[in-house]
C-alpha cells in the first residue's frame, strides 16, 4: 500500500527545483521569466535529480512509448504533456556509405530532418515551450522567425488550439511564409535592419502577456533541445558517443546536447565516455566558431550572410556557453563556406539517402574538415546531428542538382543514354 | 520606461567614456548590470531609464556612435 502511494507520488513528482541564472547563481521560481534581475544572466532550468534515484531506469524509459516525452522527468513540464505529444524520436542512422567516404570507422546521422510534425529539431523545443505555456494559462503563443521556428510554432499552436503570432521580416521569401502561414497563424511582417526587427520583437514580448518562446519562456523552450542527446544514446545502445557535431545558430543546441550526457551520467543511464562536443557554422555567419579558433570568450557579433539561414544569428545568446562546452568537453569549432555547404548537402544525400537543409550540411562539411584536419578522430564513434530538412531550403541547391536528360518518346534515344551510362539493354 | 540592453563596443570603440557622455547628453539614468572588457571589444549590460522618446533618442545616439545596441535576450529572431 505504501510502495504503491510512493510510485504513485513519484511519478506525478516534478523534479523541476527552480531558475537559476547561469551568471551570479541566484534561483528564481518557476515562472514565465528568462534573464537575471541582478546580473541581466540567462536562467537555466535546474533539477533535483536525486529524487530520481532508482527510479529513473532504462527499463522505464524503454517501457515508455518512443517520443520525445520518454524522457518527461527530464524536462520541465508538470505531468503528461499538452502539445506535441507525438514529437521526436527520430532515426539514429549508422552511415555505413558515409565512413567509407570518410575515411571513419564508426559514424552516425541523427535524422532530425524527419522530426514530426514539421521536419526540423524546433519540433521539440517548441514543444516543451507551448506545453509549459498551457501550464501558466497563457492562450497566445509567438515568435520571431525566418523559417523553422516559424513553422513548428503555427503547427504545434494550431494542433493545441492556441492563438499564435509569427514575426518575419518582411522580405521574407513567399516559400518560408507559406510553411507558416499554412497553419492560420497571424504572420507580421516588419519592415526595417534586422537589428531593428530584432528589437521591436524583444518590445513585443516584454509588453504582451504572450507565451514568446524564445524569448520568456526560454529557458524551457531550450531544455527541449536535450531529448535529441537523450535518444542519441539509448539508440546507441544506452552510451554516448566519444564524439558529436552540433550545428550552431544561438549555440543553445551545444549546450544542451552536453547537459543531456552529463545529466544521464549523473543517473547511472551511461557510463561517462568523455564526449567531446563540436560546433559547425557557416563562415558567414561564424561568431561562435572565430572565438574558439581565436581562444577567447567573448563573441563578436556579426552580420550574417550564408545560405545557411537557419544558423544566421549574428549575436548568439548562448555563444559564450557554447564555447565553454565546447573546450572543457575536448572538442573544437569549424566553420565552412556556402559552397562547401552545398558540397556536403549533396553528399549526404547521395551517400545516406538523407536531404538535410542547408544546416545538415554545415554539420556535415565542418564534421569532414575536422576529420582530414585531425580534431576529430578517424577510429572512434561520431554522431552528426541534422535538425532540418533539405525540402525546406530548396533553393539553395537548385543550381548544383543534375538537370534531366531530355529526349523524345523513343526507346532508340533511350538505349544510347543507357549506352552511355554503361548499360547494356541485351544483358 | 526602462530599457534593458546589451552594448557590444568594438575596437574604436572600446576605449571612448560613450555611458558617461550619454548621461551627460540626455536626461536618462544609466545603470550597469554586468560588463566585460578587453582590450579589442566590450560586453555591457545596461539599463536605461527615462522617458520613452528620450531613452529612444538615446539609444539612437548610442548606435550612431558605433555601438552596437541589442536587448537582452540579444537576437531573438531564429531559423
Amino acid at each position: 500500500m505504501f510502495l504503491d502511494w510512493l510510485i504513485l507520488e513519484i511519478r506525478h513528482m516534478n523534479i523541476v527545483r527552480a531558475l537559476k541564472c547561469r551568471e551570479c547563481g541566484q534561483e528564481y521560481a518557476i515562472e514565465p521569466t528568462h534573464v537575471c534581475e541582478f546580473c541581466f544572466g540567462p536562467l537555466e532550468v535546474v533539477y533535483d535529480y536525486e529524487k530520481l534515484d532508482g527510479y529513473f531506469t532504462r527499463d522505464l524509459i524503454e517501457s515508455r512509448p518512443q517520443t520525445m516525452w520518454r524522457y518527461k522527468e527530464l524536462l520541465p513540464i508538470n505531468g503528461e504533456p499538452t502539445v506535441g505529444a507525438q514529437n521526436g524520436f527520430t532515426p539514429l542512422v549508422r552511415a555505413k556509405n558515409l565512413e567509407k567516404v570518410l575515411g571513419v570507422s564508426e559514424l552516425y546521422i541523427k535524422n532530425d530532418s524527419v522530426c514530426y510534425p514539421t521536419l526540423s529539431f524546433k519540433d521539440r523545443v517548441v514543444s516543451v515551450a507551448l506545453s509549459k505555456a498551457v501550464e501558466f494559462g497563457f492562450k497566445t503563443v509567438a515568435c520571431a522567425s525566418t523559417g523553422n521556428l516559424a513553422g513548428s510554432v503555427a503547427a504545434n499552436a494550431a494542433a493545441a488550439g492556441l492563438e499564435s503570432y509569427v514575426f518575419i521580416p518582411h522580405d521574407l521569401e513567399q516559400g518560408k511564409v507559406l510553411g507558416a502561414g499554412i497553419f492560420g497563424t497571424k504572420i507580421i511582417g516588419i519592415k526595417g535592419k534586422y537589428d531593428d526587427v530584432n528589437r521591436l520583437c524583444s518590445e513585443v514580448a516584454g509588453k504582451y502577456g504572450w507565451a514568446f518562446v524564445n524569448v520568456n519562456v526560454r529557458p524551457f523552450y531550450a531544455e527541449g533541445s536535450k531529448s535529441l542527446a537523450y535518444e542519441m544514446m539509448e539508440q546507441l545502445g544506452w552510451q554516448a558517443p566519444k564524439h558529436v557535431v552540433v550545428p550552431m545558430a544561438s549555440g543553445s543546441l551545444c549546450t544542451k546536447v552536453d547537459k543531456a550526457i552529463k545529466e544521464f551520467i549523473k543517473l547511472g543511464l551511461i557510463e561517462d565516455n568523455g564526449t567531446a562536443v563540436y560546433g559547425a557554422q557557416a563562415t558567414g555567419c561564424s561568431p561562435i566558431s572565430k572565438s574558439v579558433k581565436d581562444g577567447t570568450d567573448m563573441i563578436h557579433p556579426v552580420h550574417a550572410d550564408t545560405v545557411a539561414k537557419s544558423l544566421a544569428i549574428g549575436n548568439p545568446a548562448d555563444g559564450y556557453y557554447a564555447n565553454r562546452v565546447i573546450k572543457e568537453s575536448g572538442g573544437w569549432a569549424e566553420d565552412i563556406s556556402d559552397e562547401e555547404v552545398i558540397a556536403a548537402m549533396k553528399l549526404l544525400a547521395e551517400t545516406e539517402g538523407i536531404f538535410a537543409e542547408t544546416a545538415g550540411g554545415v554539420t556535415l562539411g565542418c564534421a569532414k574538415k575536422l576529420i582530414e584536419s585531425g580534431k576529430l578522430p578517424r577510429d572512434e564513434s561520431i554522431v552528426l546531428c541534422i535538425t532540418g530538412n533539405g525540402l525546406k531550403t530548396q533553393e539553395a541547391i537548385a543550381d548544383a542538382i543534375n538537370k534531366p536528360r531530355i529526349i523524345n518518346a523513343s526507346l532508340k534515344e533511350f538505349d544510347a543514354l543507357a549506352d552511355a551510362d554503361g548499360f547494356d539493354a541485351a544483358a | 520606461m526602462k530599457l534593458r540592453v546589451y552594448l557590444t563596443f568594438d575596437e574604436s570603440t572600446v576605449r571612448e567614456p560613450l555611458i558617461w557622455k550619454l548621461g551627460k547628453k540626455f536626461d536618462v539614468i544609466t545603470n550597469i548590470r554586468t560588463a566585460e572588457v578587453k582590450d579589442h571589444m566590450g560586453l555591457v549590460g545596461l539599463e536605461i531609464d527615462g522617458e520613452d522618446d528620450v531613452v529612444e533618442a538615446a539609444t539612437k545616439w548610442l548606435i550612431k556612435q558605433g555601438v552596437k545596441v541589442a536587448p537582452i535576450e540579444q537576437d531573438v529572431i531564429e531559423g
